[in-house]
């Protein structure tokens, strides 16, 4: 990667901080998260509210599951030359009771990885433009005791 | 048993990747539908469609296109899209329309198309299309089939003998099918040299895409007696349910779960909740069920779907498979038509498909790959977002 400037893949749905979370929504009725942002309608039947606050996501949780990508996926994926393999993680947010989906961090692989495991959210490069280096996030092993100390 | 329909006659374009106008297919097997039901194509007064969205307009309106294609005889027409499920929600809507008295015979059709490799989403840039979002990721379907698959691993100890396995037993029948588009009986050895696509699946895991085309001909059971088929294998029950909030498995294309946080909200399973409501419908039970087709996406789903269908209990398909239960000739046979792990998914064919299965096991012509006994099938699928169905045949 060169020295462009950093930009998230897609714009809004993450912070760009060092400890970076992403940038969900949350109904002010029932209490229901929404990743991505919903701010529209609540998807709870049994909420009709239409009001909802912007809230960062815990950038923290366990491994629901893991698996890799062995193939190149196809566009609108944007790979690098030679594609290099990369591990996938969804994974368990505590307070919100959801999970997401991520790649894994570069250079771990599905070896590393065990249901349950604790992983913190950080960013890391998607793809390159001309303009700038794309980021998104990505799920990194956190040793087993750091999810209290590395907090919500 | 007032809700009942019936299935006279079944038909099917063999799978294959030929590469031919998906209408072709649908016509083929349309024709031999009618042909096995021994009835005159003018006969049909509905034509009841499963979409597909890779062929342009003739695919958006699958089922006037397949009228058209058959004559322009007046039918009256529907066209369903729900994905993998398109099939059960043509066959709902031609059962209502029978079940109403609008109509005595309908057609229930639906064919496909395939691009090789991965499906791929529509282009641009779209971050308000999940679908879109998940390849931009680097999230392919494969991916969804792995984290169960390994979910299937770390909870219950399933192993990767256990999903080759599975792709072994349904090779053996699908050798037998002349419909199947994958005709070879693979060995454990072949899947573990397969590729892999995302661990723990190798490429022998995952079904492929193909291009297949099936029909039903379904009828009152006044016109089947009337007709002399008053014993034709019947439709008893079809679910076409949406999951319930919040749904906790994270489905294909969502890169994120339900939230369960709201006060008296749970996580739920979908995959389990399609079948209950096709059980109380057929007023049966799991214990009932002389053979089953499920969606074998991938070789470790095909066991989360015995367990979602009650046929095992949870955690409890593996040991099924290793007994032999679920192959030919065991207990519970599960995808004696080879699944699609030798056919390869044809969407809108592929739940209409599963049904023709149903039927000609019912009726004990499906050959070397019959089922003995056969009274009662079951189908389960699921696709996109909450698009999911389950249908029951029985004598």
């Amino acid at each position: 990667m060169s020295d462009k400037p950093l930009a998230a893949a897609i714009e809004g749905w993450h912070t760009m901080a060092s400890k970076p979370h992403l940038i969900g929504s949350q109904c002010t009725h029932c209490g229901t998260y929404f990743f991505p942002s919903q701010a529209q309608y609540c998807r709870n039947p049994a909420c009709d509210s239409t009001d909802f606050r912007e809230v960062e996501l815990s950038r923290t949780g366990h491994i629901w599951s893991y698996t890799n990508a062995c193939y190149q996926p196809p566009a609108p994926f944007v790979a690098a030359d030679p594609f290099e393999p990369y591990a996938i993680a969804a994974v368990q947010l505590e307070r919100e009771e959801m999970v997401v989906l991520g790649q894994v961090v570069t250079g771990v692989g599905v070896e590393d990885l065990k249901v349950g495991m604790p992983v913190e959210l950080v960013l890391e490069p998607l793809h390159e433009t001309d303009d700038d280096i794309k980021v998104t996030w990505k799920w990194r092993p956190l040793p087993a005791d750091a999810t209290a100390q590395a907090g919500a | 048993m007032a809700n009942d329909i019936a299935i006279i006659g079944a038909g099917m374009h063999p799978w294959g990747k030929w590469g031919h106008n998906f209408v072709q297919y649908g016509v083929a097997a349309a024709r031999e539908a009618l042909a096995d039901a021994g009835i005159p194509w003018q006969d049909v007064r509905f034509v009841s469609g499963g979409a597909t969205v890779r062929c342009g307009y003739p695919g958006y309106v699958a089922g006037a296109t397949f009228a058209q294609a058959l004559g322009w005889q007046g039918a009256e027409v529907n066209t369903s899209y729900a994905a993998c499920a398109s099939g059960s929600q043509a066959l709902a809507a031609a059962r209502n329309k029978i079940l109403a008295g609008e109509c005595e015979v309908a057609l229930v059709i639906g064919a496909d198309t395939t691009p090789k490799g991965f499906l791929a989403p529509a282009g641009g840039y779209r971050p308000e299309d999940p679908d879109w979002v998940r390849f931009y990721l680097g999230i392919t379907n494969p991916t969804y089939f792995a984290l169960y698959a390994r979910r299937r691993m770390d909870l219950y100890g399933d192993t990767l003998a256990d999903f080759a396995a599975v792709k072994v037993k349904n090779s053996r029948v699908g050798a037998m099918n002349p419909r199947a588009r994958y005709r070879k009986c693979f060995t454990a050895e072949d899947v573990a040299a397969s590729a892999m696509v995302a661990d723990p699946l190798r490429l022998m895991d995952i079904c492929a895409t193909s291009d297949g085309g099936a029909a039903l001909i379904v009828s009152s059971l006044e016109y089947a007696r009337r007709i002399g088929k008053g014993d034709a294998p019947r439709v008893a029950a079809i679910s076409t349910v949406t999951p319930t909030f919040a749904s906790g498995v994270v489905e294909m294309p969502d890169i994120a779960t339900d939230s369960a946080a709201a006060a008296g909200v749970e996580a739920h399973a979908y995959r389990a909740s399609i079948p209950v409501k096709a059980y109380e419908e057929a007023g049966i039970g799991p214990e009932d069920v002389s053979l089953a087709e499920v969606y074998d996406l991938s070789t470790a789903l095909e066991l989360d779907w015995i367990e979602d269908l009650g046929l095992a209990p949870r955690g409890g398909a593996a040991a099924l498979l290793r007994q032999g239960d679920t192959a030919l000739g065991g207990r519970i046979p599960v995808n004696v038509s080879g699944g699609l792990a030798c056919f390869g998914e044809a969407v809108p064919a592929q739940a209409i498909a599963q049904v023709c299965e149903l039927t000609w096991q019912l009726r004990g012509e499906a050959g070397d790959r019959q089922v003995k006994d056969a009274k009662v099938g079951i189908t389960a699928n699921q696709g996109l977002f909450g698009h999911g169905s389950s249908v029951i045949v029985k004598k």
